[in-house]
Order: structure tokens, then C-alpha cells, then sequence
């Protein structure tokens, strides 16, 4: 199967639904003459021209807000926040307006938009580039929010999510986009991904170390180390999507290796590691044989020293050492 | 064309308008039956507010502004949309929603437009080009801009007409929203409803302005206009204008029309005869009134006499009485309706909607 990069897998999802319905418009500053500033939207804007791939001004709530507005007549709005940082300067327009219109209007109407960018800490930027508001929005009902961990999940996830007739907020990553991984061949037919489908990245016994996004992939390099250095067999489950949740995905895995490890680049408080460790008390309780652990990023904004930032956010170090604590 | 950018209130008469000189007699009494019923409609809504404490809610009053709901909605083709703030039952019966459920919306009965999930602030109609009801100030004023992007987008001829309050021109998101439509060139007309107090702050003391509100337009080189609320005439010419150039030209507008409100910014607001003089109040109900002034334009012309304004006041009264009893005997939501209506794929029990977990309570 050939490789492609996750920035080239959201691309090529972004053509695709392009092509696929002429109501699909993508926007957001920079997105289409300057190709994106991470360049995830390359080529299209020449490619699709001014009415599909539109550049805004950096007016994030009044872009924002368009895009729920035009979605509400029907056009499906792929909207880019550069940084999901960002949100904070939408957020009437992504929790009052994209979430509860369809509530308040008891049904009438529905927004079907997508919000999309990276959400990741690690790149030494400081604390307002820094945000990981996946746990943030999930906490709203009304929208629903995905993570993805490589190319192919990032292309699936990203034209389910573009399909849903709901607000699906993606949470990318700057430090994944240039990730090689197996994405089938366009060729062998359209590939989606469904919201609210666990992946289980690597099968395991001992314990399931539970995460989305880039931890997932820390939670991989843990598993190699505990296996190799500690005879510990680890099983990583990709959640994929954070709203809807693969509840039986996680239940399934718990009652299989019996002690879970949360791994979770959010904060520790009312994060999503802190749902799931709900959801396990509540589903597996009798099945665990030890307290469920967290790795969560540490509580404080995101420290812009590159030489600390890596032990703020879950790593494979930390993943491990909280592991050695139950099994 | 009339554009002149003045705030000041022109002379022309409006009856002359285009606009307003196709309009027929029956035309121009449905218009007069439109303010009536709000009026008695609201009037009904304050009175079964303040009886026993079953209504609930915030309750935004538009009295005293009926004309710029009624005018505006007066113009709506099939292509075009209504977008506006809190203060927004007259414009939901102005589109055509009935008494009733709006009525049972105020009582939180299932019956109600939004099945009891919206409330006073927030009625909606989609069917009838009517996207709310809004509670965030100016939230929605980004919101009227994708309406207006929307059409476009589509290649259909029409505007969106976004209401807003004098307090919203000061929000971050209306400006984002003004330089984007001037830039993108979106057929939208943003009208501010000016009545002279932003909640409990009167104009002055919650705005920086030189001549007018509208006019921070030309900033974006925008039409802008001024116009005087309580000539229904007026409102309805120069909204035309408005609507017109968005529709034909896709460029925007921001109109400014002039007008009061008897009450407070909401019922619970217990200090609007502090900063707002009773001469004041006293004064705009008898000699700016837009419906007692648009009755005296009709009883001039001959369509209207007082018996026949007598009629429409007690039809409306009665249809407004009708609708508290519908709402009062109307059902309320269940326990099992709040979930619903929270995710277009779940409520309709999609494919997607069955994978994975949506909802958290137990």
C-alpha cells in the first residue's frame, strides 16, 4: 500500500469532497492562495478556484459564524482555524451557535460544518498556540469531535466528518502532519472512517493504554519499552473519535488486560481521560485489579521552554513510569 | 436613487416610493393587522407573565418598534432570509409564524415553535425564511452574514435581512462580520433597531459615534442610511433600497432606523422609567406611536376608518387570548424530549448515529 503524509491525506480528502458535492466550500485564512499555512490545503484553491477554497480575513468569529450561518441553508462549510488556539476568540459562534441551534429551534434546523486545524502542544510555541480544547468541546451535546492519529484516520475521519449532517469539530496536529503512514490508493474506492469508532492501534494483554491523537502514538513507543525492557504486553486503543465515544471499545479492552493507563494530551481536569475513567468505573469496575492511572499533560499552560515542554505532555517516559505504578 | 447618508431625517415623502405605490389597499391593511396583532400578542405574553409565575423566561418586549419588523417583513421574496437578536417575537409573526405557537414556546410547552426548547429569545422557522431568535448579543450578526454568503454560494437572488440592537454595534463579532460582507460583497442588510438604549445605557453613554451609528459604515465602504421608525413608508422605501442593492449589486447595507420601546429592555428590567424619563416614554406613545401614526396615514387614504381599526384590535385580541388558552392547555416536554433534537443523525436514527457512544448520562 503507498505512503502517503497526513497533511497529503487530509488533502486528498479535501479534493475528494470537493469533487463530490458542489456544496463543500473550504475556508479560513490562508487556505487558499498561500496554500494553507501548514500547507494541508495545497493546490486545491488552484485546482477549485475562488468559490470553493476561500481566504478570510483574520476575523475568526465573524468567519466562523458565516460558515454556521451558510450551513444552515445547506452549504457544507470545511472551516480552518490555523490554530484551534484560536477558539477562544470564535467561541460564542462555536458553542452558542454551532451547537444549540438545533437544540433551540427544537430540531428545525441543523448545521452541518466542519472546524478543522491543529490542536497539539510540542512545538515550542507558548501557551496561547498551545491549546487542546478536544475535551472542551466534546463537553458540549451538539457537536461532536474527532482526533486523528495518522494519515489514514486523518483522511476517513475527515470525509465522514464533512458527510455528518452535525457540527464535527477535527482536531489535527502540527507535529503529525508531516507523519508518513498507509492510506489506500483513492483508486480502490472511496474511504471513510465512521465518528465513534475505536481503533485498537496495537492488541495487548497486560494492560490498555488508552488515547487519542498524538498520544497514541507515545503510547506505542510506551508498549515497545514494556515489552522489551519489562515483559509487559500493552494494548494501545486509538479512541479516534472523542464525541461519539467507542464506549464498547474501551469496555472490551479494560475487561481483556484488567488495568488501564489514560493517556490524554489534554489537562487532567474534566479532560477526556477523566469521561473515560468514568465510564470504566461505571462498566468494568469488577474487572479491574488496579486503580486506572492518567497520563495527562501537567496542569499549567503550556510552557514554551523547549527543554521542558516534552516532559509536560505525555511521552513515552512518563507513559511508562505510570504503567510500572499498577501492573 | 435615494442614498442620501444623512441622519437626518429627510423630507421626501415615502408614500411616493416605488415600492410603496404599488402596495394595494388590502396590501396596506394587512401590513396595519400585522402591528396589531404583535401589540395584543405581546400585551397578552406581559399580562400572562406577571399573572402567576407559569410563563417563565426572559421576556423581550418589541413594542413601540412594530413597524421595522412589519415593514421589513413586508418586502421578503422567496429568497430571502430574517436573522435578528432577543427581542424577537414580532418578527417571528410578521414572517407568518401563528399566535399559538409562539405562545406555547413562551410556556415552554411542547407545542410551542421550538417544542419548548427555545423560549421567548429563540424562535425559529426555517419554513418561512426565519433563522431566529438569538440570545448573544450580536451573536448572531455573523450568523446573517452565512445566510447572505449562503445565497450566493447558491446563485439565488435574495438578501438576508440580520436585525440587530443599538447595544450590538459595539461587538468585535458585528465588525468582523461588516469588513467580511463589504470584502466578500454578501447580499445582507444589517438594520439596527436604534431605540436610544443599549439594555439600561442609553446611546450616548455606550457608543462612540460621530453622527449616527450607521454611519461607522463608510469605515468599510459601505451604504449606510438613516431612517425614521415610525414613518412605515420610510421603512419599507428605504429597506427596499437596502434589499435591492444587496440582491442585484451582492453588496451590503447597514441601515440605522430610529424607535422606541414603551418597556424595559426585558420585563425584569426594573429600572427603565429611572433612566429614561416618564415625559419621555409618555411622549413617544402619543405623538411617535408607528401603529397609531400608520392608522391616521390609513384613515387619511381612505382604507381605514376607526370602526374597521376597532375590528382588527378585538380580532387580534381574541386571537391572542386563544393562544394563552392554547398554551396554557397545551402538554409540556417530557423527561425523554430533552434529548432529542441535540444531533440532526440521531434524531434521525442513522447509520452513523448508531456507532459509538453520544450521550453521557449514565
Amino acid at each position: 500500500m503507498r505512503e502517503i503524509q497526513y497533511r497529503d491525506a487530509l488533502n486528498e480528502a479535501f479534493d475528494e469532497e470537493l469533487a463530490r458535492d458542489e456544496n463543500v466550500v473550504l475556508m479560513g485564512e490562508e487556505v487558499a492562495q498561500y496554500n494553507g499555512a501548514y500547507k494541508v490545503t495545497k493546490g486545491l484553491w488552484d485546482k477549485w478556484g475562488d468559490k470553493r477554497v476561500v481566504d478570510t480575513p483574520i476575523s475568526e468569529a465573524g468567519f466562523i459564524g458565516m460558515g454556521i450561518g451558510a450551513s444552515m441553508l445547506g452549504v457544507r462549510p470545511v472551516m480552518e482555524l490555523m490554530f484551534w488556539s484560536f477558539h477562544s476568540v470564535a467561541f460564542d459562534q462555536l458553542v452558542n451557535n454551532a451547537a444549540c441551534c438545533r437544540y433551540m429551534s427544537g430540531g428545525l434546523i441543523n448545521v452541518p460544518i466542519v472546524m478543522r486545524g491543529p490542536a497539539n502542544g510540542g512545538t515550542n510555541v507558548g501557551a496561547t498556540h498551545s491549546h487542546t480544547p478536544e475535551g472542551l468541546f466534546a463537553a458540549f451535546p451538539g457537536l461532536k469531535v474527532c482526533s486523528p492519529a495518522t494519515p489514514a484516520d486523518a483522511k476517513g475521519l475527515m470525509k465522514t466528518a464533512i458527510r455528518d449532517n452535525d457540527p464535527v469539530y477535527v482536531m489535527e496536529n502540527t507535529t503529525l502532519y508531516g507523519n508518513l503512514g498507509h492510506v489506500p490508493d483513492p483508486a480502490d474506492g472511496d474511504f471513510l472512517i465512521p465518528l465513534g469508532k475505536a481503533d485498537i492501534k496495537r492488541e495487548g494483554s497486560d494492560i490498555s493504554l488508552i488515547a487519542h491523537g498524538a498520544s497514541v502514538l507515545r503510547c506505542l513507543e510506551a508498549a515497545e519499552i514494556l515489552a522489551s525492557e519489562h515483559n509487559i504486553d500493552a494494548e494501545v486503543v486509538d479512541l479516534r473519535s472523542i464525541r461519539p465515544l467507542d464506549q464498547d471499545a474501551i469496555i472490551e479492552s479494560v475487561k481483556k488486560t484488567n488495568r488501564a493507563v489514560l493517556v490524554d494530551e489534554s489537562k487532567p481536569f474534566c479532560g477526556v481521560s477523566a469521561q473515560i475513567a468514568t465510564l470504566i468505573q461505571d462498566y468494568a469496575f469488577d474487572y479491574l485489579d488496579a486503580p486506572v492511572k492518567r497520563v495527562c499533560t501537567i496542569d499549567a499552560p503550556a510552557i514554551y521552554s523547549r527543554h521542558v515542554e516534552p516532559d509536560q505532555l505525555p511521552n513515552a517516559k512518563r507513559i511508562v513510569a505510570q504503567v510500572l505504578t499498577i501492573a | 436613487m435615494e442614498t442620501a447618508n444623512s441622519p437626518n431625517h429627510s423630507p421626501l415623502d415615502f408614500a411616493g416610493s416605488p415600492i410603496n405605490k404599488t402596495l394595494s389597499a388590502e396590501e396596506k391593511l394587512e401590513t396595519y393587522r400585522q402591528m396589531v396583532r404583535i401589540r395584543r400578542f405581546e400585551q397578552a405574553a406581559l399580562k400572562n407573565y406577571q399573572k402567576d409565575g407559569t410563563m417563565g423566561g426572559f421576556l423581550h418586549l418589541y413594542i413601540g418598534q412594530e413597524s421595522l419588523a412589519v415593514g421589513a417583513a413586508s418586502l421578503m421574496g422567496d429568497h430571502d432570509h430574517m436573522i435578528t437578536a432577543y427581542r424577537c417575537h414580532a418578527h417571528a409573526l410578521a414572517v407568518g409564524m401563528n399566535m399559538n405557537e409562539c405562545m406555547a414556546e413562551l410556556y415552554g410547552k411542547a407545542t410551542g415553535c421550538s417544542k419548548g426548547k427555545g423560549g421567548s429569545m429563540h424562535f425559529f422557522a426555517p419554513d418561512k425564511n426565519f433563522w431566529g431568535g438569538h440570545g448573544i448579543v450580536a451573536g448572531q450578526t455573523p450568523l446573517g452574514l452565512g445566510l447572505g454568503y449562503g445565497l450566493k454560494y447558491k446563485g439565488l437572488e435574495g438578501c438576508a435581512l440580520c436585525f440587530l440592537g443599538d447595544g450590538a454595534v459595539n461587538q468585535g463579532a458585528f465588525h468582523e462580520s461588516l469588513n467580511i460582507a463589504a470584502l466578500f460583497g454578501i447580499p445582507v442588510v444589517y438594520i439596527i433597531e436604534n431605540n436610544g438604549y443599549s439594555m439600561g445605557t442609553s446611546q450616548k453613554r455606550s457608543s462612540a459615534y460621530k453622527d449616527c451609528l450607521a454611519q461607522r459604515a463608510d469605515a468599510y465602504d459601505m451604504d449606510w442610511d438613516v431612517v425614521n421608525g415610525e414613518d412605515f413608508y420610510e421603512v419599507r422605501a428605504k429597506t427596499h433600497i437596502a434589499m435591492e442593492r444587496a440582491r442585484k449589486e451582492h453588496k451590503p447595507t447597514v441601515l440605522e432606523i430610529m424607535t422606541y420601546r414603551y418597556y424595559g429592555h426585558s420585563v425584569a428590567d426594573a429600572n427603565h422609567k429611572k433612566y429614561r424619563s416618564p415625559e419621555e416614554i409618555a411622549d413617544y406613545k402619543k405623538n411617535h406611536d408607528p401603529i397609531n401614526l400608520w392608522a391616521a396615514k390609513l384613515i387619511s387614504e381612505g382604507h381605514l376608518t376607526e370602526e374597521s381599526a376597532k375590528a382588527i384590535d378585538t380580532e387580534a385580541k381574541k386571537e391572542a387570548a386563544a393562544s394563552t388558552k392554547f398554551a396554557e392547555d397545551s402538554p409540556a416536554p417530557t423527561i425523554d424530549d430533552i434529548t432529542d433534537d441535540v444531533y440532526w443523525e440521531t434524531d434521525n436514527n442513522t447509520e452513523a448515529s448508531k456507532i459509538g457512544r453520544h450521550f453521557f448520562n449514565d
